[in-house]
């Protein structure tokens, strides 16, 4: 076992752990936000930057601070390590300019994307982003590209996290999607003829922090804030048959994987549970789904006052002299 | 003329085979090293010596080596780091083309003192021409039984073996190195864990560039504390140079650590002055990702002391005043050379060799090329400037590997250095476009 | 930018014997289970076997030899600039435009070459005999400006008189030694 202190407060976890994984042991507003990093994905992590922390003491064995900021998601904890996420400023801009760097060549077509209310990118800008715009050059653009009858892939959304292609490498055993070229030129491709038609495929959908990939079953049938989510499950031969059904009354629009959360996926579901399954009668209805953070819908993020409120009561008063009427204490 | 350790029979007719390198020495130090001494005796050797990574980091290579992870049942690599690709150096490609068998025999040695039975050298694939030169000499070593089972009958094996990389500047980094001789994406991996521990093929693997490891026989042959007396304080032992851009005598030169960087400009043995009897401008003296320096600090300090070729002379002063002395890339701008043009170019070429993995590095390298271009092309605005400041900033120490510092650097001290330089060109747009405008240190003069 | 995959003509893809057997000499530097760590090698073989470029079906076939998944192979191909997802002229000038070699003249000589050859960057010559690829740093900064065909490099041209005696002699030349005939065989 090692104990560290994460953000003034103490936390035993297993050695091995992450720091990310310690710091969602203790919850709440602590736990650096992460955009490529997915617990069910062997592998993935460590490239969207946006979980950087700083660690002032590497551990009681070696006090020494580690000289850069860390991806938090693959850094394993030491005993007595002590990590700055929300008290830290340095942590706080890097975050930031992360953020800037990841919005620079986004569409911000929110508005027709069927991600929006459900995407961690715009939770992500909304926390740590900031309402001006220096970007004035071009922005990147990609021919589409089809991945067949049931997902749309729209390139310019991408942030590059992988996890799909971890998840058609892990999960659907054989692969036939995956990043092409290089640099902000790499983009997900797939051999123009080989369609993604592997049972489990449909789980890159959800694995998807972004607009990048979505269900084209449920192309533009409805904002997901209409949308009641309800847990079901059927007897399903190939998977779990634990859904979740996002219907607008009796009509089920769409069928995800259950995700907890942090937007992980808790079973990943098949095709046929998650494209043809769309009536009532397909399945038995345990009650409705509550939605926790990582989605606006449930969290109410757009009725605060002041986006960073969350996340800064740690820091010293003089790094919150920008944010408007920042209350001492936020409780939700 | 100085020691020549690597160089000094770099020009006899044929030294490329075998028969003409071993009767001017060669594998010596095989023979010494696996018949008469103990792989931690080599290390120990290294150790002393001094030596430090010749591919631009630094790093002591003996302090390198004892890091290395030695679980029982498990193979240990040592790969040589031959993808040399940071602009301005050709040092390696230079040395091996002409010496093969230096490269290989030091291979030897060093895979030896570390414990290794297969050894790769990952050269970039750009020159091909110069794997099959290394593999003719591999083939030659193989008959001689200097490779193989039982090398010399020590009861040592090696094999050797080479691969070329598929053009990519980022598998220069060890670690995208070994993903790229795994048959992957060049994409740098995060660490820990460290390539000492879990490298190529997840096994514990030492990766030194070329020069580390040619170094090396003469170390064995000479031991560790001869070499420790070469150079000057910590930057033990002799240099290999590659000297470009304008000045009269472009090329590869050996030189003791320690040498004036004045005399290295303009001594008629090294560079020999400008060209065309032109002005110095600036420098950048360790390849493109090390900070440029103006004409005055290149060649003084700012306490006002003779900057030497040294590793702690070139990089006296910090970022602010100093530079780094990298991989041994000496770049010479003359005073017809335009620095925002050339920061750009520098820019386009870390925008084109990101990997893409991580996004500070994916995103910001292609913002800060954009803006530059702008700036070149006459578009610029004035708080372009604080805006490229703050993106190298942005991207700077977020990103996995130090391709993002490797980018940064050179835009902050291009306008730390010559701030006038491209606010001239903002206000003067169409001045600083015209062709061969080249601005004369006078911000408010027109007439270029 | 978008990669597209361009499919080839032809249908069968078959390696000569001489490169089959320097694709498994390849493979048999690495350990066993790990023969995608010659991917690069053999693609560089493919290239040169077919015409100067890695068509889908190409890389299909160098999947199948080493037993991978097609996208694995195209995920390598795109990510390495020496590889050509397009067809080619007969003969490919990388010609470097990185700092040093711009410092002698590199985006002169670009410019000598696109107007002397009517192309653009990446261009091929209406005759089908050159494509313009410009590339970054080839190591050959004290030798510059300079660019490689194949496994040669040209170095120091500088004048016009020069590129034009250097396009005039590739005019002339036939693709030189494929890669596999070139290559060592070890025993």
């Amino acid at each position: 076992m090692a104990k560290i202190t994460f953000d003034g407060i103490e936390v035993e976890v297993e050695d091995g752990t992450t720091i990310l994984q310690a710091a969602r042991k203790i919850g709440g507003n602590v736990v650096p936000p992460a955009m490529c990093f997915y617990t069910p994905l062997k592998g993935s992590g460590g490239k969207c930057r946006v979980c950087l922390v700083k660690v002032t003491q590497g551990s009681t064995k070696d006090p020494r601070p580690m000289p850069k900021l860390v991806a938090s998601c693959i850094t394993q904890v030491q005993d007595g390590m002590v990590v700055e996420n929300t008290t830290n400023e340095d942590v706080l801009n890097a975050r930031k300019s992360i953020v800037e760097m990841l919005l620079i060549n986004h569409p911000l077509d929110c508005p027709i994307c069927d991600q929006a209310g459900e995407c961690s990118l715009q939770d992500l800008s909304y926390e740590h982003g900031v309402s001006s715009q220096r970007y004035e050059e071009e922005r990147r653009t990609f021919n589409r590209v089809d991945l067949g009858p049931y997902i749309q892939l729209h390139m310019t959304r991408c942030i590059l996290c992988y996890r799909c292609v971890y998840t058609a490498d892990q999960v659907a055993e054989k692969r036939v999607h995956g990043v092409l070229g290089r640099g902000d030129a790499a983009e997900i491709g797939t051999y123009i003829e080989n369609m993604v038609d592997h049972e489990m495929s449909g789980n890159v959908i959800d694995v998807c922090p972004v607009g990048a990939l979505t269900d084209k079953t449920w192309r533009f049938k409805n904002r997901v804030w209409f949308t009641k989510p309800l847990d079901a499950h059927r007897d399903c031969p190939t998977c779990s048959g634990k859904v979740t059904l996002w219907n607008r009354g009796d009509q089920v629009l769409r069928v995800t994987a259950r995700k907890d959360k942090y937007n992980e996926v808790e079973e990943f579901i098949c095709n046929t549970c998650r494209f043809d399954k769309k009536e009532m009668s397909d399945w038995t209805i345990e009650g409705p789904r509550h939605i926790d953070r990582g989605s606006v819908i449930s969290a109410n993020h757009y009725e605060l006052p002041v986006v960073n409120v969350p996340i800064v009561p740690n820091l010293p008063r003089s790094a919150k002299k920008d944010l408007p009427n920042a209350p001492e204490q936020w409780n939700p | 003329m100085g020691l020549k350790i690597l160089t000094e029979h770099i020009n006899v007719p044929g030294i490329e085979t075998l028969e003409v390198y071993r009767k001017h020495g060669g594998y010596k130090s095989v023979e010494k090293a696996v018949k008469t001494m103990t792989p931690e005796e080599v290390v120990e050797e290294v150790k002393t010596s001094g030596l430090r990574g010749r591919g631009g980091a630094g790093f002591p290579t003996g302090m390198k080596w004892s890091f290395l992870a030695k679980p029982e049942g498990v193979p240990r690599y040592l790969v040589c780091n031959a993808d040399e690709s940071e602009p301005g150096t050709f040092k390696d490609r230079w040395f091996m083309e002409r010496n093969p068998h230096a490269l290989i025999e030091g291979m030897i040695t060093s895979s030896y003192a570390l414990g290794a039975n297969t050894s790769y050298i990952y050269i970039r694939g750009e020159l091909m021409f110069i794997l099959r030169i290394l593999e003719k000499a591999i083939a030659e070593a193989y008959a001689a039984g200097l490779l193989g089972k039982n090398i010399l009958g020590s009861g040592y094996d090696l094999d050797l073996h080479v691969a070329p990389g598929g053009g990519a500047y980022i598998c220069g980094e060890e670690t995208a190195l070994l993903e790229s001789l795994e048959g992957k994406r060049g994409n740098p991996r995060n660490k820990p864990p460290f390539p000492a521990v879990k490298g190529l093929f997840a096994s514990p693997t030492v990766v030194n560039n070329v020069e580390t490891i040619a170094s090396v026989p003469w170390i064995v042959n000479n031991t560790g504390a001869e070499y420790a007396k070469v150079g000057i304080g910590r930057s033990t032992g002799t240099k290999l140079i590659s000297a470009s851009g304008n000045i009269n005598n472009p090329g590869v030169f050996e030189i003791e650590l320690g040498v004036p960087v004045e005399e290295f400009i303009y001594s008629d043995e090294y560079c020999g002055g400008i060209w065309k009897g032109k002005q110095l401008k600036a420098v950048v003296p360790g390849g493109s990702s090390v900070p440029i320096l103006p004409a005055n600090l290149i060649l003084k300090t700012t306490a006002g002391e003779g900057r030497l070729m040294s590793y702690e002379s070139l990089s006296d002063g910090g970022f602010v005043s100093g530079s780094m002395m990298g991989s041994g890339a000496f770049i010479v701008f003359d005073e017809d050379q335009c620095i925002v043009r050339n920061t750009w170019n520098y820019s386009r070429f870390y925008h084109h060799e990101s990997c893409g993995q991580c996004s500070p590095c994916r995103e910001g390298t292609g913002w800060m090329e954009k803006v530059l271009h702008r700036i070149e092309y006459g578009h610029g605005h004035q708080q372009d400037i604080d805006l490229l400041v703050s993106v190298a900033k942005q991207i700077e120490g977020n990103t996995i590997c130090p391709l993002g510092d490797a980018a940064a650097w050179p835009v902050a001290a291009a306008i730390r250095h010559f701030r006038d330089e491209f606010e001239w060109h903002i206000k003067y747009p169409k001045e600083a476009t015209a062709p061969g405008a080249v601005y004369r240190g006078q911000l408010d003069s027109v007439t270029a | 930018m978008t990669i597209v995959l361009m499919a080839e003509t032809k249908n069968e893809v078959k390696f000569s014997d001489a490169a089959m057997a320097d694709i498994q000499r390849y493979i048999s530097h690495y350990p066993e289970g790990r023969q995608k760590s010659a991917i690069l090698p053999i693609l560089h073989i493919a290239q040169a076997e077919f015409g100067g470029w890695v068509s889908p079906e190409v890389m299909d076939k160098v999947a199948e030899i080493l037993d991978i998944e097609p996208i694995e192979v195209y995920e390598v191909a795109t990510f390495y600039t020496m590889f050509n997802l397009k067809p080619v002229g007969r003969h490919v000038l990388e010609v470097c435009r990185t700092g040093p070699c711009c410092l002698r003249g590199a985006d002169q000589l670009i410019e000598t070459l696109k107007h002397k050859l009517g192309v653009e960057e990446g261009g091929t010559s209406a005759d089908g005999l050159f494509t313009l690829k410009p590339v970054e740093c080839l190591a050959s900064c004290g030798t510059g400006p300079m660019l490689q065909v194949r496994e040669k490099f040209y170095e120091n041209l500088e004048t016009e008189e020069q590129v034009d005696a250097f396009l005039e002699m590739m005019r002339k030349s036939g693709v030189e030694t494929p890669y596999h005939q070139a290559a060592y065989q070890k025993s």
